[in-house]
């Protein structure tokens, strides 16, 4: 099992958290982990992305730059980014910002309705984990609850009180993967 | 972990007690880590005004008998040059973190190997090498910051770990055994706090040279790097060649990965070499029989492993991230035996495993062109 995931979307999404938290759930699975943010110029320019891999092997590369999965919180890294994901591949893209995206062929993409889900939540802010959480339910990698105690260890103490928020959010996201698991390719994910 | 904090935890691990640094991207976090746990260690975090003051302040505690550490990136590296000398000069153990970055001249932040040959030939003037040590995973920063204290202190010189921003920023798992975590109850100045603040706690009984109050000695012991007589400056010389033929001898450091068989051989260090590697496993797996050599120290050069690998593969492809540096020594080892390609991506781009990949078909290609013309042409040429 080799997982190597692109999280990219715009600054204060949460992107590098959100990546921080699936290598951390990782590590507490037993898997071998490697987590990378962007560096340079991009991160000074309102942008963000990580690469985070997985894999039950030691790794050798640990930068992402053929991803088998791109979780993309915003139109411009799903541009960006989308053409990077091989086939086979799969990309989870936030809905609620990009409207019909229509990857290569042999390319699964799937549409998460993120925002809304996330403000039913009560914080938009959150719409990064219930993307991070349908990649959970649809991909079986790791588990919810593996996720949700990495939120701790990833969350500094001052935003623990946003845990329970955090928490809701993987688990719906979680839902919407594991229902549209071995479905028809084109199906998109309805956020409500 | 993160890679910078791994520099600091290391550091901490060796009983480093001192730091002298200023911030530079992107190793900011190996000064941000450390000014947070010296104190709680019971050691001394200054950030200084300048690069050229930390390196002074370097030799200071070093003379003084003290495990020291210092870190910068490749700028800030260029002004400590000079410092480095003298350290050399007056064989003072230390170690010095270079987190590179792109450059010539101010560059950029991204991470690039271009400080390859400043760091492995001197840099600073005189007849001197650093021993140089290159990680390429979290866990190992912290086993080659342990290393790094251990061979300054056992060849009384400056000792060198090369990272770059990948390292640095890079995540990855680490295991710190329990209940070894150093704290201020187990640090030296910690326990001798109290006692007579002038002298330096942290000197061991097997830094018999250090500068610590004359005490019961007749002679005070001098640190300097002035030899004013030139027989006995080329003396002092003999004896620092006599003390690197010994580090060439003992310290060569060397991961090999599937050379055994391999037809062409990678070379690689830190962060690139964990592409190679990717690419190793890539082209095993389309049957193309090729294999990693991955030095781990920079100085001593690995030339026994390249040399001994150059009589039983085809070729070999050097790969950096920059414009061919490391190359020279892998030349140099291989000596015309068989030959040496490069690929390289120099001012902070990262090779990709494809790119590289890429490049093995292509010289694969080549040399069994070759070999069918050979054959084509017959025994008697």
């Amino acid at each position: 099992m080799l997982e190597e995931v692109l999280i990219a979307g715009f600054g204060g999404q949460g992107i590098l958290s959100t990546g921080q938290l699936l290598a951390c759930a990782g590590m507490r699975e037993g898997l071998h982990v490697a987590w990378i943010p962007s560096y340079g110029p991009e991160m000074r320019g309102g942008t963000a992305n990580c690469g985070v891999t997985l894999s039950d092997a030691e790794i050798s590369s640990p930068l992402v730059t053929e991803p088998n999965v791109l979780i993309a919180m915003n139109g411009p890294s799903l541009e960006k980014y989308g053409s990077a994901v091989g086939p086979g591949g799969v990309i989870l893209y936030n809905s609620s910002l990009v409207k019909d995206y229509r990857p290569r062929p042999g390319v699964l993409a799937l549409g998460v309705d993120a925002n809304r889900v996330a403000e039913r939540i009560g914080s938009v802010r959150v719409a990064a984990n219930v993307v991070l959480g349908a990649y959970i339910g649809l991909s079986g990698v790791i588990s919810v609850a593996a996720a949700v105690a990495a939120l701790k260890e990833v969350l500094p103490v001052h935003r623990h009180k946003l845990i329970p928020a955090n928490q809701r959010a993987l688990e719906q996201g979680a839902a919407l993967g594991a229902a549209i698991k071995g479905g028809p390719a084109e199906e998109r994910l309805a956020g409500g | 972990m993160r890679g910078n904090e791994a520099f600091g935890e290391g550091a901490l691990r060796a009983g480093c007690r001192y730091t002298f640094a200023y911030p530079i991207t992107p190793q900011s976090e190996i000064v941000h880590f450390l000014a947070r746990r010296l104190p709680e260690a019971g050691g001394v975090f200054l950030q200084v005004e300048s690069e050229v003051a930390a390196v002074n302040m370097v030799f200071g505690a070093a003379a003084a008998g003290a495990r020291v550490v210092t870190s910068s990136s490749s700028p800030g590296m260029s002004l400590m040059q000079e410092g480095l000398s003298y350290l050399a000069g007056a064989r003072l153990p230390c170690v010095i973190v270079n987190v590179m970055r792109g450059g010539p001249g101010l560059g950029n932040i991204a991470p690039a190997q271009g400080d390859y040959l400043q760091a492995v030939k001197g840099g600073g003037h005189g007849d001197y090498r650093l021993i140089v040590l290159a990680p390429s995973s979290v866990p190992e920063i912290i086993e080659l910051m342990e290393l790094a204290f251990e061979l300054a202190d056992t060849y009384r010189s400056p000792v060198l770990v090369l990272g770059d921003g990948v390292l640095g920023q890079m995540m990855e798992p680490v295991t710190v055994p329990e209940g070894d975590s150093p704290s201020e109850g187990d640090s030296p100045l910690g326990a001798q706090r109290g006692q007579s603040p002038l002298v330096s706690p942290l000197v061991s009984p097997s830094k018999p040279w250090a500068v610590t109050g004359q005490g019961d000695r007749p002679e005070r012991n001098i640190i300097s790097s002035l030899h004013i007589v030139p027989e006995d400056n080329e003396r002092f010389n003999r004896e620092l060649e006599q003390v690197q033929m010994e580090i060439r001898r003992r310290e060569q450091r060397v991961e090999e990965y599937r050379v055994d068989d391999a037809e062409l051989v990678l070379v690689a260090f830190g962060t690139v070499a964990r592409v190679a590697k990717a690419v190793v496993d890539r082209a095993r797996a389309g049957g193309l029989r090729v294999g990693l050599i991955r030095p781990i120290t920079l100085w001593p050069f690995p030339d026994e492993t390249v040399s001994r690998a150059a009589a039983r593969t085809e070729s070999f492809l050097v790969v950096e991230m920059n414009l061919g540096q490391m190359v020279e020594d892998v030349r140099l080892a291989v000596n015309g035996q068989k030959p040496v390609h490069f690929y390289g991506r120099p001012g902070g781009t990262v090779p990709t495993v494809r790119e590289v990949w890429n490049e093995v078909r292509r010289i694969r290609e080549v040399s069994g062109g070759e070999e069918d013309l050979r054959t084509a042409a017959g025994p008697n040429g």
